[in-house]
């Protein structure tokens, strides 16, 4: 073929390539539907569900992937695809919103509205960078560490009570497993900084380190006084508790103090120590490049999501909500409260990053320990009052 | 004790043209040398080469942001060896793009304040505020950046119409902008607790040291060369000298913040003062400065910014020497970050006001 020299030549060869691949595609589909059956099968039925969609979905259910199937649920919705989803979109909202914050205008160009495929197309640029390590890193550590993040931030979603209906592991000590997991997040961010085997990225993992494991503690124990309310370690039940008043009416502080923890454990701003840009250029992600940084980075914001969608649940009272949408779709009503009040969390979040520099290490780790442990002990106390009182009903 | 040593810069964003040898214990810093001369372009060399109208442009280098106020020094010395008067309205004119320039300055100032220590709003902030300014200057000069405005014996032109309600817009607004920055950055709780009490340099170190400018008015010293020595026709405004006790980075920022009130001061008086007349001498031919020696002063953005010149009678200065704020403001780096922790180290040494490019010259 020649060379593309002017743009006519270059709608040429678009409809070449493209014309080309339809007509490959047409006949290899061709050839599939004609010999292999369960593509044939597969055939009908997407024909069939172009006047009735119910008939691919009882399809999918024959296959063992239908809509009630626990691999749709990890998979696709409530799981890992959704909250990629949200991740993704979150990234624009932040961006977009704190450039209006900021007088600028934010990402404009790519898609139609405002900007808004910005995090498709920068995944597609972090696709296409070069996948480097420092050459003396320990390159298997050094690689697993965003999958590891990623695995982290997924695990969480298990136990997230969307709805009623839609939750993918329903377990008498949900609350537990959140805590369990939390747990893993300080590991990975020391073994990134330590495997990367670099200075700004080791001093960042600690700061880490030390970070989350001071607000670990007041967190567990704000998480403890919602527990003591609701009687129950199972966050479905949790949420069911709240369904007259919601546990931050009855416990402000409580709320206040978790969600200073969720800040600082989510390394947002003013809790950004580990990854401060100006001091230690990016923390633990600095040696990071192409799909590796963009894992670490969907990574982080899944787990924005999950930690977020755990404060709706303990203290927003989860998928509660007046009913807005008619009759019948009840289940879609709870999905979309929970969703909502989640996302209003995001956003609360997002503002704070707008208007507050971060905070120093020490300064943070009187704050955890000093400010933050008592006021959750007094929460503690708070509560066992409220109990003994019995003015929750 | 074993120490961890790291090189804040040349590559690292929290640095500039320049590196910082830091040694940590843990955390803290033990000590901290400043390195310099990442960007030494030998600008008092070059000068030496060049006449004295080619000097106009050359010696903007240094500090692209801030070039009124140091080329202001610069014709204040030529001048003063041809002894020149300059008329009443340059002079004024002059004194309204010094003090465009002096915000314009502050203001980058205030931004990379506010990213050093995370505070993303407070970076996009004053960037885009001091579009106003640039724009008002721009109206003045025809240039954005580097005006090269001021001549020998006056300033390249006339004001167009229209600038005095261009400036005072522009004021009216920013005066409005400040409080919203104050509330936003300086009295926010978070940043108070940052910088109150960091870096202090006391009353007596700021004057041993001999560092210049709003670091030494944020250490308690009332010292400001347009009111010290008046130059151009700053003793006939009235203003005031903003001065801080407390010398913290905290009290730094304070300073910038009420500077750029000043300055808006000065430029509203200035447009309302300025006569009329012809806004500078006409020099035929090429200038040559008679042969001598002379020194000249002024306070720039960043402080007290001196040009010693040396002519013998050519058409290009024999020897100039540039003496820069950032200089000696970079002599207290190794002194305020003793003892911080790592993470007070942009926000520390960027209050100081340095600035490699003009450091280096």
């Amino acid at each position: 073929m020649s060379e593309i020299r002017t743009f006519p030549d270059f709608v040429k060869r678009l409809v070449i390539v493209v014309g080309g691949l339809v007509i490959l595609l047409v006949v290899l589909f061709g050839v599939l539907v004609n010999t292999v059956p369960v593509v044939s099968e597969f055939n009908d039925v997407l024909l069939a569900s172009l006047s009735n969609p119910g008939v691919m979905l009882a399809y999918l259910d024959s296959l063992g992937v239908g809509l009630n199937s626990t691999i749709f649920r990890i998979v696709v919705f409530p799981g890992f695809t959704w909250a990629a989803l949200i991740a993704a979109e979150v990234i624009w909202f932040e961006r977009k919103f704190l450039a209006k914050m900021q007088l600028r205008v934010g990402p404009l160009y790519a898609g139609v509205i405002a900007g808004i495929l910005q995090p498709i197309a920068d995944m597609i640029k972090l696709l296409f960078k070069e996948l480097t390590a420092p050459a003396r890193a320990d390159k298997l550590v050094f690689y697993s560490i965003p999958l590891l993040l990623n695995a982290i931030g997924a695990a969480l979603l298990a136990v997230l009570p969307v709805s009623e209906a839609w939750i993918i592991m329903r377990s008498d000590v949900s609350m537990l497993v959140v805590f369990a997991v939390i747990g893993f997040a300080p590991i990975t961010v020391l073994l990134a900084g330590w495997a990367s085997n670099s200075k700004f990225p080791f001093i960042g993992a600690l700061r880490g380190l030390h970070q989350m494991i001071a607000f670990e503690i007041p967190m567990l124990i704000a998480a403890l006084s919602v527990v003591l309310l609701a009687g129950t370690l199972d966050l479905v039940n949790i949420v069911q508790a709240q369904s007259s008043i919601w546990f931050i009416v009855l416990m402000p502080m409580g709320a206040i103090v978790f969600f200073c923890c969720l800040l600082a454990e989510l390394e947002r701003i003013p809790f950004d120590l580990p990854e401060a840009e100006s001091e230690i250029v990016m923390g633990y992600q600095t040696e990071y490049s192409s799909m590796a940084f963009g894992n670490l980075q969907l990574g982080v914001y899944i787990r924005f999501y999950a930690m977020a969608g755990i404060f709706t649940t303990l203290f927003l009272g989860g998928w509660h909500g007046p009913m807005i949408l008619p009759a019948g779709f009840e289940i879609a009503n709870q999905v979309e409260w929970f969703t909502l009040k989640t996302l209003l969390v995001m956003v609360f979040m997002i503002v704070l990053r707008g208007v507050n520099p971060r905070f120093r290490m020490d300064q943070l780790l009187r704050f955890g320990w000093a400010r933050l442990l008592v006021l959750a002990f007094v929460n503690l106390f708070l509560a066992i009052l409220i109990l003994q009182m019995g003015w929750f009903p | 004790m074993s120490t961890l040593s790291i090189s804040v810069g040349p590559q690292h964003p929290g640095s500039g043209h320049f590196r910082i040898m830091v040694k940590l214990d843990g955390d803290r810093i033990v000590e901290a040398l400043p390195d310099p001369g990442y960007v030494h372009r030998g600008e008092e060399k070059l000068a030496e080469y060049r006449n004295y109208i080619q000097n106009i442009p050359h010696f903007e280098r240094p500090i692209v942001h801030d070039s009124s106020n140091i080329l202001f020094a610069y014709v204040s010395a030529v001048e003063d060896l041809m002894k020149l008067e300059v008329p009443e309205r340059g002079q004024y004119i002059r004194v309204v793009m010094a003090e465009l320039n002096r915000i314009i300055a502050h203001l980058y100032y205030m931004a990379i304040y506010g990213i050093f220590v995370g505070h993303s709003t407070m970076f996009m902030w004053p960037m885009g505020d001091r579009e106003l300014f640039i724009d008002v200057a721009q109206m003045i000069s025809g240039q954005r950046v580097t005006f090269a405005f001021l001549l020998p014996g006056g300033v390249r032109n006339d004001m167009p119409e229209g600038v005095k309600e261009r400036a005072e817009k522009a004021c009216d607004y920013f005066e409005k902008r400040l409080v919203e920055y104050e509330k936003i950055f300086i009295n926010n709780p978070l940043f108070e607790r940052r910088t109150r009490g960091m870096g202090v340099l006391t009353k007596q170190d700021a004057i041993r040291l001999g560092v210049v400018g709003p670091t030494l008015r944020a250490s308690g010293v009332k010292a400001d060369l347009r009111k010290d020595e008046p130059y151009a026709v700053y003793d006939k405004l009235d203003f005031d000298i903003p001065v801080s006790q407390d010398g913290d980075s905290w009290a730094r920022a304070w300073v910038h913040m009420e500077e750029m009130r000043q300055s808006m001061a000065i430029i509203r008086q200035a447009l309302k003062d300025m006569p009329s007349g012809p806004v500078k001498l006409n020099l035929r031919g090429q200038i040559r400065a008679p042969s001598g020696e002379t020194f000249a002063r002024t306070e720039a953005s960043r402080g007290a910014l001196s040009f010693y010149l040396v002519s013998n009678g050519g058409m290009m200065p024999y020897r100039v020497r540039l003496i820069t704020p950032s200089f000696r403001n970079m002599i207290a780096i190794p002194h305020i970050l003793k003892g911080l922790l790592l993470a007070d180290l942009p926000p520390a040494f960027w209050g100081l006001d340095y600035w490699p490019v003009e450091a280096d010259r």
